[in-house]
């Protein structure tokens, strides 16, 4: 397997659906190609850290105000 | 054996189903209980489109109130939550065309770069790198990096990778293709990698003391 192979799969290494033969191959791979090992662990870690960190938090206040607008109208309807 | 299969297929129904279900009877309480689990995620997904804060709360209200009533419309062939995203996107886009003024904006419209799109930093990164930031260096970080995508790899990075969807989902929520999805998800995957990589890379041994410690060092521009 080529690095240009390896890169194309990518998204199935880190979804984990990749056929057993192929997984085999990848292993192979990686262990001879520390580029692609670093490119493997660090884009799982990059989607672990928006996974864990909110970047966007809904206030409070801002959630309570959408309650009242929409119970509103909703009864109203 | 399918008996048993359809019977725990009916056991395995959302949740959501019966919500909806208690909404269509007219119980308004039903829909308050499915605003309050979803409207985080809307809010999110708002602002990852419009990158305005006072349009993701106009969009997050519109989208609610438009799930609402058009809720006769919902087929329960897909799940509640992706029919109410697919609200959502087609809000924020709405008002991104606003904003602009009546320019066309669809999540289509972006043409598929390779910029970034093969990898050339290739440093590790420092265990736990997060760690030497602050929460709101951090937040800062992560929102400048992801803000620099095209809005179509941002939108199916952040329904995918952070709201969990399904390739089928997020496909069928953006009216994109699987291999569109696909090809956008890798590309945003390694340019949020590449960029990331200049706040998480392990430092040289050359690196002082000083630079080796980035906490408080602020964002970089």
């Amino acid at each position: 397997m080529t690095c240009t192979e390896f890169l194309k799969i990518l998204d199935d290494v880190i979804d984990q659906s990749i056929a057993a033969e192929t997984r085999i191959e990848i292993e192979t791979h990686l262990r001879k190609c520390g580029h692609c090992e670093v490119v493997l662990n660090t884009t799982r870690k990059t989607i672990e850290i928006y996974q864990c960190h909110e970047i966007y938090e809904l206030p409070t206040e801002v959630s309570e105000r959408l309650h009242t607008v929409i119970m509103a109208k909703c009864k109203k309807a | 054996m399918s008996t048993i299969q359809s019977v725990a297929a009916q056991d395995e129904q959302h949740p959501d189903v019966a919500l909806v279900e208690r909404v269509r009877g007219g119980d308004v309480a039903a829909y308050d209980t499915l605003v309050r689990k979803y409207e985080r995620q809307i809010f999110r997904i708002a602002q990852h489109i419009t990158q305005n804060r006072e349009d993701a709360e106009d969009v997050m209200q519109d989208a609610f109130l438009k799930a609402y009533e058009k809720l006769d419309q919902f087929q329960g062939n897909s799940k509640f939550y992706t029919w109410l995203v697919r609200i959502a996107v087609n809000e924020s886009l709405m008002r991104l065309r606003k904003r602009r003024t009546g320019k066309l904006v669809s999540m289509d419209e972006d043409v598929p770069t390779d910029e970034g799109s093969v990898p050339r930093d290739f440093a590790d990164w420092a265990p736990n790198p997060e760690q030497n930031y602050n929460q709101s260096e951090l937040a800062e970080i992560l929102k400048k990096t992801i803000q620099g995508l095209p809005p179509g790899f941002r939108v199916v990075f952040v329904l995918r990778d952070v709201d969990g969807l399904s390739t089928e989902e997020t496909a069928e929520t953006l009216g994109l293709s699987i291999p569109a999805v696909k090809s956008r998800l890798l590309r945003a995957r390694l340019q949020l990698r590449e960029r990331l990589s200049r706040y998480f890379k392990r430092k040289t041994p050359a690196a002082s003391p000083a630079t080796a410690a980035p906490r408080g060092n602020g964002v970089e521009a």
